[in-house]
């Protein structure tokens, strides 16, 4: 097979928020820039993000970077660190003033200042009262965002590579990153692209688990391609859940709706709530009503044949109420449920949401993984940026608005960085090893050469089945013991699946194939993760560990593919310029 | 691979999108209609996939309709997938 080779001074990864927000800082410095997309920009999954940017800019109210950096070290369960934490928030107000001078359409005040709204979690005063933090653009901020970054590059004449994928990296003999081999997808054509940079902005893996709200194409790319050239993924037991998707489709019911007096019901119709949460009822937190869901149906309390959901009932509401005050949930309810709300209880799970691990990274967005003992060893030549990575700055749990924050302050920094380093070795591109793309080209001969091979979609069916029911939202011992064995033989069944359909041009089967070969490492290290930490800190939250232990598991997780080993990197709890934010117990 | 068929696999690519509700709806869509969609039909998808995300699942949703005589047949067919 014919083999383009490609020359750049930095290629991006993903075109989503991150990926973007990296390439403006290249072009515009000079660099040439290729950014590798499976989707045309403003179809990446960043345009769903609704709530807002945080930034302490204080327009509506007093606020200050220092009280972000407390809710965030706090949201985060003192998981994140703190160094890329209070980066982060001192970088808000910059890279969202800068956005506001692309375009960004932000709702506006009175006085023409960013309008700011308040958001779960985020407070004034190192956590004494709600602030205003959020900025926003009506609910399509990601959209809005997406757009006025893609524009800004088109202005910066980036080049786009759009519906290419990605299929591995490419690894020089001291482990420094030289580039990625690509496939066309109109053409199945492989290419090269070397680079002195590498940036992968991929977005995160949600995929992996049955009930998700994430789009089909976030299946973890970046992640795969990581752990097969050898380099550690970071914290993935860390996934957040929200309590109500719609059974078997994933989509969101929003909080209004129990805000509204919908109740959740299990297959007795008891308010099981109540037992749970005697004061705040179904109004309860996201957590405790996701746990509560999962132990329901973890005691066969579950509704429907496999009693493994519970349901949202509205059935009780006056018919306006559901009509006026929660526009699109009918929508989505007949759409996605097969139900009609005003007559039927919506079938619901906990459902995945945001990955906070990742490949683990600097604040300057430069990749590190151990060695010779320096547990943040930079990784020459690779960066990253966005849910793909992990700075960390959600360390165990996000807080919404930070997420759309991360990825412009790292995105930013990532390209930053990258300036740096291409100007300190001008020299020319690094020589690639011979046969560079050869691993990439033996995976998809495996593939075209499978006999009888599993069918994709059953075999990433039953990753996504594994890993709902065994790493779902809340973990317990015998059921994890299970999940790694049984991940473990879908990973065999990974390397044995094969497509029909051989052809080249805009082959999804093909794609999606290759996409499972990514989710897969992705969910190994989320499953092995989950069973080996023994605690309950944020989001990873087991029945037999329920108290989180700073003296054993104050630690960021480790996970390699080379058989599944575990180490550990220390969490950086001293901050850049301030104090320490000292640990204490969570509670809001 | 003739050229219809090319051009039905680049469309069934393109309703890989931003928003999950629209990935739902195009993967019912596909499965109903397997590679039984003519010339005709298959302008009418590309046209309405050049849409943005939002508006389209408002559009797909039944929240707002379309002006569009071409696009009618396609997003009935899209609300009743």
């Amino acid at each position: 097979m014919k083999i383009t080779q490609r020359t750049f001074d930095a290629v991006i990864v993903g075109a989503g928020g991150a990926g973007l927000r990296s390439a403006i800082q290249l072009s515009e410095s000079g660099l040439k820039t290729a950014v590798i997309t499976k989707v045309f920009p403003t179809r990446s999954h960043t345009v769903a993000a609704q709530g807002g940017v945080a930034a302490s800019l204080g327009n509506s109210e007093e606020d200050h970077w220092h009280w972000h950096m407390y809710d965030t070290v706090k949201g985060s369960d003192w998981l994140g660190d703190q160094d890329a934490i209070e980066f982060m928030c001192r970088k808000a107000n910059e890279v969202v003033i800068e956005l506001e001078h692309y375009g960004m359409p932000f709702d506006r005040t009175d006085a023409g200042k960013i309008y700011q709204r308040p958001f779960g979690g985020h407070m004034s005063n190192f956590g004494e009262k709600p602030v205003r933090r959020a900025c926003a653009a009506a609910d399509r901020t990601g959209h809005a965002m997406l757009h006025a970054l893609y524009q800004r590059n088109v202005r910066a004449n980036t080049q786009f590579f759009v519906e290419w994928m990605a299929l591995d990296l490419i690894r020089g003999a001291e482990g420094e990153v030289l580039g990625v081999v690509a496939m066309e997808m109109e053409t199945g054509e492989i290419s090269i692209f070397q680079a002195k940079a590498t940036i992968f902005a991929t977005g995160g893996s949600g995929r992996m688990f049955y009930s998700s709200t994430n789009a089909f194409i976030n299946t973890g790319d970046g992640l795969g391609m990581t752990a097969r050239a050898g380099l550690p993924i970071q914290d993935m037991e860390f996934f957040q859940f929200h309590p109500t998707g719609v059974y078997g489709a994933g989509v969101l019911i929003t909080e209004g709706v129990r805000g509204e007096g919908g109740i959740l019901r299990n297959s007795a119709g008891e308010r099981f709530m109540e037992r749970y949460a005697p004061n705040a009822k179904d109004l309860a937190s996201r957590d405790v009503v996701s746990r509560a869901m999962a132990t329901e149906i973890k005691e066969g309390r579950g509704c429907g044949p496999n009693r493994d959901h519970v349901l949202l009932d509205l059935s009780h509401l006056d018919p306006k109420v559901i009509m006026q005050r929660l526009p699109g949930i009918r929508e989505i309810s007949i759409q996605f449920a097969g139900v009609d709300p005003i007559r039927e209880p919506i079938p619901v799970v906990p459902t995945a949401h945001y990955q906070m691990g990742g490949i683990p990274t600097h604040y300057s967005g430069r990749v590190v993984a151990p060695r010779d003992g320096d547990p943040d060893a930079i990784v020459p030549g690779f960066y990253a940026a966005g849910e793909c990575a992990c700075a960390s700055v959600h360390g165990a749990n996000r807080l919404g608005t930070n997420s759309l924050l991360d990825l412009l302050v790292f995105g930013k920094s990532a390209g930053d960085s990258v300036i740096e380093d291409v100007a300190s070795h001008p020299k020319s591109l690094p020589d690639l090893p011979a046969n560079a793309a050869d691993y990439s080209l033996s995976r998809l001969a495996r593939l075209d050469g499978q006999v009888d091979g599993e069918s994709v979609h059953e075999v990433q069916l039953a990753l996504r089945r594994t890993m709902q029911d065994h790493c779902g939202v809340f973990r317990f011992p015998d059921l994890l013991k299970e999940g790694v064995s049984e991940i473990m033989a879908v990973a065999e069944r990974v390397g044995r699946s094969g497509i029909k359909d051989k052809s080249k041009v805009f082959n999804t089967a093909r794609i999606e194939a290759l996409e499972l070969d990514n989710l897969i490492e992705a969910a190994k290290a989320t499953m092995i993760g989950a069973a080996t930490r023994q605690e309950s800190r944020g989001a990873q939250a087991r029945a037999d560990f329920p108290e989180r232990d700073d003296i054993n598991w104050l630690k960021h997780t480790l996970w390699y593919r080379e058989d599944n080993r575990i180490d550990s990197r220390p969490v950086h709890l001293k901050p850049l310029t301030v104090d320490t934010i000292e640990l204490k117990k969570r509670t809001y | 691979m003739d050229e219809h068929a090319a051009r039905l696999h680049r469309l069934r690519w393109h309703c890989r999108r931003a928003l999950l509700e629209l990935d739902l709806v195009f993967q019912r869509y596909w499965q109903r209609v397997g590679d039984d969609v003519d010339a005709e039909q298959a302008a009418a998808l590309e046209r309405l996939l050049e849409m943005e995300d939002h508006d389209l699942w408002e559009l797909v949703s039944g929240r707002c309709e379309t002006t569009d005589p071409q696009l009618n047949g396609l997003v009935e067919r899209l609300r009743q997938v």
